[in-house]
């Protein structure tokens, strides 16, 4: 008997398969954002001790019902815009004011008396409406991020100038899966170190119901 | 009857096209590692605000989403225009989050928990209140660690003025 040869598969419809699943694919793809601003929220019990912080080293933001930004520190009260935020903030946090015992190693700032005395002390406090939009609060806390970034930035680049990068670089490294332990090690060491250089002392209070 | 017979002129020789399902396939292939199946579906409107000072939230495991945002238009008649919350599949009430984070945290090894994150991703048209009352709700059940979702971008610019 002749030997029937098998007949070959036709695979001319596998295109159309494959289109088929990659359109699927397509279509079900969302590209996650997994990325954002860390923030810490303060523990729920009541300490009963009132700290007692001195007006000058409290920056005090309040955003009200119509996404307006009221500054108010070293005794004056000022609208200011969103955009302005950041350099006052770094202005205020960098003003080293402080003498003796208080007095700020590294600060770069004016020395001005009636503001922020050093890193330390300085407090940046935000208070919020309940109307207040969330796009304005995170724009808020963006640029307070960025203030303090930009303070642990140089501050890092002084202390470690031979390591040729910045804080948010490091921090990333350090985040980084492709770093060894060892660097890693290395890194959390200085990371911290800039961390009590420069505290995020950063307060919320309730928002104002209304 | 000549051998060599003057090809007719004009027609173009079809194209190959033998190699589409390769090049089909490794679209394909491409798409099904860089997908990640939602967990959840969105009942809510979900555009998330701009920033630049973001950081990764690197462990996927070790996050827990809370969203919020005004129902969308299918749900619009049934829930209204107010931003509410959504926990997992379905709408839920500020009061839920506390029961969320506890299954949460139970469906996690224990030595996991204090590393556990929450991840707000909340519509950039919502207001503070709801904010507010999700993070009072978080301190309650001391679940501190937050993230704000951000997308990347310039967080002036996505403000409308």
């Amino acid at each position: 008997m002749a030997k029937r040869a098998a007949p070959e598969v036709n695979a001319g419809s596998m295109a159309d398969i494959a289109f088929l699943l990659l359109i699927f694919f397509l279509v079900t793809t969302t590209i996650e954002t997994d990325s954002g601003l860390n923030r810490k929220l303060p523990p729920m019990e009541e300490s009963d001790e009132d700290v007692i912080i001195k007006e000058k080293n409290i920056f005090q933001l309040e955003v009200n019902r119509k996404n307006q930004l009221f500054l108010k520190t070293g005794g004056e009260e000022k609208i200011i815009e969103i955009k302005d935020l950041r350099e006052s903030a770094v202005t205020f946090l960098d003003n080293g004011g402080g003498t003796g015992d208080s007095a700020c190693k590294y600060c770069q700032g004016k020395k001005n008396p009636r503001s922020s005395d050093n890193f330390d002390k300085a407090i940046i406090s935000l208070q919020n409406d309940r109307a207040t939009e969330y796009d304005t609060y995170i724009a808020v806390q963006n640029e307070i991020i960025a203030a303090y970034n930009e303070l642990r930035n140089r501050e890092f680049k002084r202390a470690f100038p031979t390591l040729d990068m910045n804080f948010v670089e490091a921090e990333n490294a350090y985040g980084d899966a492709r770093t060894t332990p060892a660097t890693k090690a290395k890194l959390k060491e200085k990371l911290e170190q800039i961390k009590t250089l420069v505290p995020q002392k950063f307060s919320e209070a309730e928002p104002k119901s209304n | 009857m000549s051998k060599f017979k003057k090809k007719k002129g004009g027609e173009m020789p079809a194209v190959n096209t033998a190699s589409l399902p390769d090049i089909v396939f490794m679209l394909l292939f491409f798409f099904m590692v860089a997908t990640v199946m939602r967990q959840n579906t969105l009942m809510i409107e979900n555009k998330l605000p701009q920033a630049d000072q973001i950081e990764k939230l690197d462990k996927k495991s070790l996050v827990m989403y809370i969203y919020a945002g005004k129902p969308s238009t299918n749900y619009k008649s049934q829930y209204g225009n107010e931003a509410r919350i959504q926990l997992n599949d379905k709408f839920a009430d500020v009061s839920d989050i506390a029961a969320f984070i506890a299954a949460e945290r139970a469906a996690k090894r224990e030595e996991e928990v204090p590393f556990l994150t929450t991840a707000l991703k909340v519509d950039s048209d919502a207001n503070m209140g709801l904010v507010t009352d999700i993070k009072q709700e978080l301190r309650k059940v001391n679940a501190l660690k937050i993230n704000y979702t951000t997308r990347k971008g310039n967080a002036l610019e996505g403000l409308k003025k």
